[in-house]
């Protein structure tokens, strides 16, 4: 890296500018992301989806799981949203309010998405840096464990854990990150390896750093920007994810519901003239993967250490 | 040339023209009807589900049953109202104890040109109770009573041990071990059916491929590709060809009904299923393209009465409560919207023979029956400052997910109940229920031949399909004298009653076929219980 | 490099035995077996059946048997639901087939990503970046289970213009529906993967130098930028394999196509061991393959790295 005069001011001013109360680093990257403005709606419309899935009940004038039998099935079609009635957002198949579903829906789905994304990102980076950082027999080894787990079946594994330890929401989420950790790892690996032959990594190295504190200070910073990326990848891949167990039977039970059953309960009665049952659960779900992915790249924007 | 020479080329010529003239239209006309046929006798219908397999001895599902009935012949056939005809067997004799059963064979041949033998039946129908071929339906040869069936599955008897023999090539003879007056219906099943000796002996496993099955039936298999689809066409060698129309069936497996419905309405196929409640908006938009007809099976709820059932249900007046409860005609109208029936018993309605008896249920209105229900509960201690929780499971699938749903939300809204619903995919399921691991769960019961015993059987003490474990020696007892009685309606109503009264299980409806056929398809079966049609039955009329 | 591979290949074969030993005790362990039916199967008729298949052997003859029979024949066995077919015939069927559809869907989605990432990336933060970025994570959150029926009551239904579904040997029209909708779940990831990498290579001082020396800006992309960039979409590749094979179910399930999608599935459903061993084996090999290949990419790309 050639010095330019950025740098070489920046070394100047960071002495004088030892004892005076810098700027955190953290706080830099919070000015940056502010100056993001379509990073800056989406955090708030983010907080705006949570807060629905927090309060929008509510606002519901019907239980979620009340059925109307006279909006079943045959007269579903007349199931259209509407003030009067208090189904702000019609009934779904079952004669049962929409608002209330969408709502419960959402959190639902938050919360999969969330949960199951930092489950893979936390174990995911440290497992691929640690592997991608000691290469040799001790990257194969990681490597191939990853291999192996990532050919398994991860149906079964699912079907497995969902029958044994039973259908909760829990295990749904830690079913979902458990299988999601290993794309994380290979990425985290990919890069440690291509990070790992940067001179400030041989510096460390050479001034007898312990590894790590060089994985954790020097190789997952320099990860995260990728890291970060792909995890705001991650989230609507989860609530995605979630979406076909349930398209398959296997997610959250009756009468809770996500998401993704509701829009594929609504994607199936599609034809049949009720289009509100699939556009509202998927409006909310367009909205919050869209705002999960400027978000993304704000922090992407605003964290990588390169743009300093 | 004499008069009669030149009459007789005239006639031949003006035949000719006419014959001719039908041909170069490409309409040819319906023999019997004269409805002008179409040019293209292709008949293509969705099916849900690969079948795991086609081989007669075999098949286990409904849509494996309708391709092979299609492929290979039995000794008997049912008609379009469900009754016997001759199939490869011209006509039979019954002996006077009722336990021997002769059969004349007709010339019928298979499709490679060998002539169909007596002991192409004697060797298929061993080789069907063998323990190698260990076939999941070998159970109905024991249903059939056939002498020895169960010591030659369980490998006490070697197979030729079986009460079937052939004393010449074309008369088979069947021994069974108690009278049975539906024992000609059962031979109208699948597994009953021949198939060639040498080609199996030969090609073992790889029989039942295409180009190398060969069939007795009306049709040939010509194409198969699993999961996809599968190309039946006429087989010219069929001893009634000249009768079938129909020259090629297809059938496309589709798992998702709406799909398939879209594709039915796009025009690639003649008959598929009628989503859950879509009904009464596709008949009044196609009224001549629908059709929903009895079907014989019931669907009910059945509850757990072992040792790990759930202590409240094994009160009698839980049950009742809870099954008086169910507004079936909600489930009926609501939810299915099909064409099918409320059921108060266990036993279908359109079954042969039977009358459903009136089961105190019956006759009130659901006001009542929910009225009458909260007395129950409240009697058994139960209401809304002690409400009762109960599972409930059923195998995944959105209609069954419907009906439980607002069968759930009824037990709520009267009678303040707490409901787990439990969605298990279907081998879970099964393995679940069948272990007496649940509380109450979804099941589903579909007649082996047309006869109310095939439902009342399932509810005897030893029946290994009881998985409520219901047991009451006078129902056992109702069951065996309906056996050997001239007129079993008598035990049969009792039974119902007794069904009624103890609950062991809680009927919800009676199965109806609705599906989506095209008006164009004619000959349908529509009054066959069993929905058992053939193709060779089947014609399409030009539009 | 050559002993790198050959010392990968042979770590292969114990990773792919482990595999193998923890699917088979996996499947072991999962309640329900294979032969349960909605009736109960007489207990004679079950031990039959349990006989024919071997499933009443103990557990290490079963797997031991097993091994060997794919090891020595490349036989992986009867499919238990399927009772007509053997795993061999199974997989022969419907592999080509999700292979083919697997194969143009990666395609159109790589084209289409790698373009639109590139594109977003040159003209960052302009209406060109968010258009981009926009149609494509638009195309992904539409789960391919709603897409598809999208697809075909658009195609099939009002226009007319494509079958409704099936493989008819994997002719061009029965490939276009399935192909867009499976291609769509991966579209996204590949632009902003792309986009992103390509961000950074393009701050790189190498690619300042190069602009600075003149280099119009397409060699700068085409000959500097891409190499460097498409590293992290290498990574991507393995995972898009196997999502791409687990994908293929929603795409089997509505176009009818035969392949080994719904087969996985379905044999997980009834517990078909031998056809879920079968696949796992199938996957498995290829899943190491993919990496070693994506590794090798890597090192002949990158030339600082060194295993």
């Amino acid at each position: 890296m050639f010095p330019n005069r950025t740098t070489v001011e920046d070394i100047e001013n960071a002495a004088a500018l030892a004892e005076v109360q810098g700027r955190s680093l953290w706080a830099s990257a919070r000015a940056r992301f502010m100056r993001n403005k379509a990073a800056v709606v989406s955090l708030i419309v983010l907080i705006l989806v949570a807060a629905f899935a927090l309060f929008g009940g509510f606002f519901a004038q019907w239980e979620r799981d009340f059925v109307d039998f006279s909006l079943m099935g045959r007269n579903a079609h007349l199931g259209v949203p509407s003030f009067e009635t208090g189904h702000y957002f019609g009934t779904d198949n079952s004669g049962r309010d929409l608002f209330a579903r969408t709502v419960q829906g959402t959190g639902i789905s938050l919360m999969v998405g969330i949960v199951g994304a930092m489950v893979a990102v936390l174990v995911g980076t440290l497992y691929g840096a640690t592997a991608g950082y000691f290469g040799g027999r001790v990257d194969g080894i990681m490597m191939r464990i990853v291999d192996v787990l990532m050919s398994i079946p991860f149906m079964f594994v699912l079907i497995l854990m969902l029958v044994i330890f039973g259908r909760s929401i829990l295990m749904l989420f830690i079913g979902i990150g458990l299988i999601s950790w290993l794309d994380m790892a290979r990425i985290a690996r990919g890069q440690t390896l291509t990070i790992k032959n940067k001179e400030f990594v041989e510096v460390a190295v050479a001034t007898g750093v312990h590894p790590l504190r060089i994985i954790l200070r020097h190789i997952i910073p320099n990860l995260l920007g990728i890291v970060v990326v792909y995890a705001t990848l991650l989230v609507p891949n989860m609530i995605i994810f979630e979406s076909f167990i349930s398209f398959l039977g296997l997610g959250v039970q009756e009468p809770n519901t996500s998401l993704g059953a509701l829009i594929s309960e609504g994607a199936g009665t599609m034809q049949y003239g009720t289009l509100w049952q699939l556009l509202f659960p998927l409006f909310f779900f367009v909205l919050t993967i869209f705002a999960f992915f400027f978000v993304g790249d704000g922090l992407r924007d605003a964290l990588d250490p390169k743009d300093r | 040339m004499t008069f009669r020479s030149t009459l007789m080329a005239t006639t031949a010529a003006v035949l000719t023209i006419a014959g001719g003239t039908a041909f170069a239209d490409g309409h040819a006309t319906h023999p019997v009807t004269g409805e002008v046929l179409a040019a293209d006798q292709t008949f293509t219908y969705r099916d849900l589900d690969e079948s795991p397999s086609i081989d007669p001895g075999m098949v286990e599902d409904a849509a494996g049953g309708d391709i092979v009935r299609d492929l290979f012949e039995g000794l008997l056939n049912q008609d379009a109202d469900g009754n016997i005809v001759p199939g490869v067997a011209s006509s039979y004799e019954v002996s006077d104890d009722l336990m021997t059963y002769t059969f004349t064979l007709r010339d019928a041949k298979w499709s490679n040109g060998d002539p169909v033998l007596a002991s192409d039946f004697i060797y298929a129908w061993r080789r069907a109770a063998s323990p190698e071929l260990a076939s999941p339906y070998s159970w109905y040869m024991e249903l059939m009573a056939v002498e020895n069936v169960s010591e030659v599955i369980a490998g006490d008897m070697p197979t030729d041990a079986l009460g079937i023999s052939a004393p010449d090539d074309k008369t088979v003879v069947v021994k069974i071990t108690q009278p049975l007056p539906y024992f000609p219906q059962m031979l109208t099943h699948y597994t009953t059916f021949p198939v060639p000796e040498k080609v199996v002996e030969e090609l073992g496993s790889e029989w039942t491929k295409p180009g190398n099955m060969v069939s007795n039936g009306a049709y040939v298999l010509t194409e198969h590709v699993p999961q996809e689809k599968l190309v039946r066409e006429r087989n010219p060698m069929y001893w009634d060809n000249e009768n079938t129309i129909i020259e090629k069936v297809v059938s496309l497996v589709i798992n998702d009904e709406d799909t398939a419905l879209t594709r039915y309405l796009a025009g690639e196929l003649d008959r598929t299923e009628v989503p859950a409640g879509q009904f009464p908006a596709l008949q009044a938009e196609y009224p001549e393209d629908v059709m929903s007809v009895p079907y014989a099976c019931s669907y009910y709820y059945t509850i757990n009465l072992s040792d790990t059932a759930n202590p409240a249900l094994l009160d009698v007046n839980v049950r009742q409560a809870l099954s008086l409860a169910v507004d079936r005609d909600i489930i009926v109208h609501n939810v299915l919207a099909g064409g099918q029936k409320p059921a108060y018993t266990f036993t279908h309605w359109a079954t042969a023979g039977f009358e459903t008896p009136e089961t105190p249920m019956v006759s009130m209105t659901q006001a009542e029956r929910n009225a009458k229900a909260v007395e129950l509960m409240e009697a058994a201690g139960y209401g809304s400052d002690n409400p009762l929780s109960l599972d409930l499971i059923y195998n995944s699938s959105s209609a069954h997910e419907s009906v439980a749903v607002a069968i759930s939300q009824m037990w709520k809204q009267t009678l303040g109940v707490e409901t787990t619903l439990g969605n298990e995919e279907w081998q879970v399921f099964l393995e679940t229920r069948g272990n007496q691991d649940y509380q109450v769960a979804r099941a589903g019961w579909c007649a082996d031949y047309n006869e109310a015993s095939t439902f009342l059987d399932l509810m005897q003490s030893e029946s290994g399909y009881n998985d409520a474990k219901y047991a009451n020696a006078e129902y056992d007892a109702l069951m065996a004298e309906a056996k050997t009685s001239d007129n079993p309606q008598a035990a049969y109503t009792a039974a119902e009653q007794l069904i009624a009264q103890d609950v062991p299980i809680i009927p919800i409806y009676h199965y109806a076929a609705d599906k989506m056929l095209r008006h164009n398809v004619k000959g349908w079966p529509y009054n066959n219980f069993q929905q058992n049609w053939y193709a060779r039955d089947l014609y399409i009329v030009a539009d | 490099m050559f002993s790198f591979v050959v010392r990968r290949l042979m770590v292969a074969v114990p990773t792919l035995l482990i595999l193998v030993i923890l699917s088979f005790v996996l499947m072991y362990a999962a309640p329900g077996g294979p032969f349960n039916s909605e009736r109960p199967l007489p207990p004679e008729v079950l031990a039959n059946i349990e006989a024919k298949y071997g499933l009443d052997q103990p557990f290490w003859k079963r797997i031991t048997d097993y091994i060997w029979g794919v090891v020595a024949h490349f036989d992986f066995g009867p499919s238990f639901k399927f009772k007509d077919r053997s795993v061999n015939d199974i997989i022969a069927q419907g592999f080509p087939v999700t292979l083919t559809y697997g194969f143009w869907s990666f395609v159109l989605a790589t084209v289409v990503g790698v373009t639109l990432g590139t594109a977003a990336a040159i003209k960052q933060n302009s209406w060109l970046d968010y258009l981009a970025v926009g149609f494509s994570v638009g195309a992904q959150v539409l789960p391919n289970f709603v897409m598809a029926p999208i697809l075909l009551l658009v195609f099939t239904l009002w226009l007319g213009w494509l079958p409704g579904g099936g493989w008819n040997g994997g002719e061009w029209p029965y490939l276009i529906m399935p192909v867009i909708a499976l291609s769509t779940s991966y579209m996204a990831s590949i632009a902003r993967i792309m986009r992103s990498s390509m961000l950074e290579v393009l701050n790189t001082n190498f690619i300042r130098t190069a602009q600075a020396k003149g280099i119009p800006m397409r060699r700068v992309i085409l000959r500097h930028a891409m190499k460097p960039a498409i590293l992290p979409l290498l990574s991507y590749l393995g995972p898009a394999f196997v999502g791409m094979i687990t994908g293929s179910v929603v795409i089997d399930a509505f176009f009818s196509t035969g392949g080994i999608g719904t087969f996985f599935v379905n044999s997980a459903f009834s517990r078909d061991y031998s056809v879920m061993m079968g696949i796992t084996i199938l996957v498995g090999t290829l899943t190491i393959l993919f990496n070693l290949v994506v590794d090798i990419l890597y090192a002949w790309i990158d030339p600082k790295i060194r295993y």
